[in-house]
């Protein structure tokens, strides 16, 4: 019966939430607290900024957390399938059918119409990365990390991983 | 064998190094699947990114196990998910379960902080790529007149972007083939 309760309460938000993992994060807030009252608010609220601080997508970390605190490894099981499974499912449905006409010229002016869409999408991600940074970090550092991690990056090839690696040990020196 | 290892450690290493959720982590797994394995050219990634965004539910774990189902079929499919999904999820419960400190603790902030710039410039350049494809299969001119049209629905307007997303997928299916079918690199083109 909970781990009923657990998948409705994370396929619900995941299929309505538009707008990736963050989208949906008030969603399962309305689940778990108001609708199963499996959480406190500020219980969510600390699993949330827990989420936040650690890497890699946050509504699995959540949904994997909040599934295991209610049903143990199961319910992790449960609720993270929940999140995961039913819109991958379609996604993977509707490539396989683009992919069958993919030598029609129609579709393949399918894909280049919609670059310049997805060039503004991860444009205006960029910009919200670097406005959190502005709020979080102040001008003048997050403008150094740009400055330098761009040389890195672009400049001299170095890998992300070593850039990443390298700007986590000047946060936790300089900005702690 | 081989395979599924890769996948494994393509999906880790992006899942593990982005730092401010799902979306942090799309310039790693492309950096993963363009540039270091080369499972797809820059146009198959902006299709799945496109329809990712298109439809509901967190986006890096639909791309992942796209990818991974492209790549390896149904077990990669699940490789690339339990490497995306898994380690952070369960340092989470460590943390959470073990380390109770560890979420007012100023130096993980710190570092989280310091790492969601970097991020920044990642999709920057990313954004930059983007848009130097869509100049080149589509031209200066209607690549410039798509990508002001899109920013005017999506952060003017604030249409939803699965919403701009279909209607230039409608524009693509009704207009003659004629036009701009003949502007065309077509060893430039390939769709899933």
């Amino acid at each position: 019966m909970i781990y009923i309760q657990l998948f409705l309460a994370f396929f619900i938000p995941g299929i309505v939430g538009y707008g990736g993992g963050p989208a949906s994060i008030p969603l399962v807030e309305n689940e778990v607290v108001n609708r199963y009252g499996w959480m406190t608010t500020s219980e969510f609220s600390e699993v949330l900024a827990l989420g936040n601080a650690l890497p890699g997508p946050i509504t699995t970390k959540m949904a994997g957390y909040i599934g295991f605190e209610v049903g143990g490894i199961l319910g992790a099981a449960v609720a993270i399938f929940a999140t995961v499974g039913p819109s991958l499912l379609l996604m993977i449905v509707l490539l396989r059918m683009i992919y069958r006409f993919k030598d029609s010229p129609k579709v393949k002016m399918l894909s280049k119409i919609i670059l310049p869409a997805i060039a503004i999408l991860m444009g205006k991600l960029a910009y919200d990365f670097f406005q959190t940074s502005y709020l979080s970090n102040g001008l003048w550092e997050t403008f150094f990390i740009v400055i330098i991690s761009l040389l890195l990056l672009e400049k001299w090839k170095v890998h992300p991983a070593f850039v990443i690696a390298g700007g986590l040990a000047f946060g936790a020196i300089f900005l702690s | 064998m081989r395979i599924q290892l890769n996948i494994f450690i393509a999906f880790f290493r992006s899942g593990m190094l982005g730092f401010g959720g799902g979306p942090a982590v799309i310039p790693l797994v492309y950096k993963e699947v363009v540039d270091t394995y080369k499972w797809m050219n820059d146009q198959e990634f902006s299709d799945v990114l496109a329809l990712g965004n298109a439809l509901p539910g967190p986006i890096i774990t639909k791309m992942a196990g796209y990818i991974g189902y492209r790549v390896a079929g149904l077990w990669g499919m699940v490789t690339a998910l339990i490497a995306t999904v898994i380690p952070s999820f369960i340092l989470m419960l460590i943390l959470l379960t073990s380390f109770n400190q560890f979420k007012d603790n100023g130096k993980i902030q710190g570092m989280t902080n310091a790492v969601i710039p970097i991020v920044g410039v990642m999709l920057a350049v990313l954004t930059w790529q983007f848009m130097k494809n869509a100049k080149d299969g589509l031209g200066w001119k209607i690549g410039a007149l798509i990508l002001i049209v899109s920013f005017i629905l999506m952060e003017v307007l604030n249409m939803h972007p699965g919403i701009v997303i279909g209607l230039l997928l409608a524009v693509a299916l009704l207009t003659p083939r004629k036009k701009k079918g003949s502007k065309l690199k077509d060893e430039e083109s390939a769709v899933l």
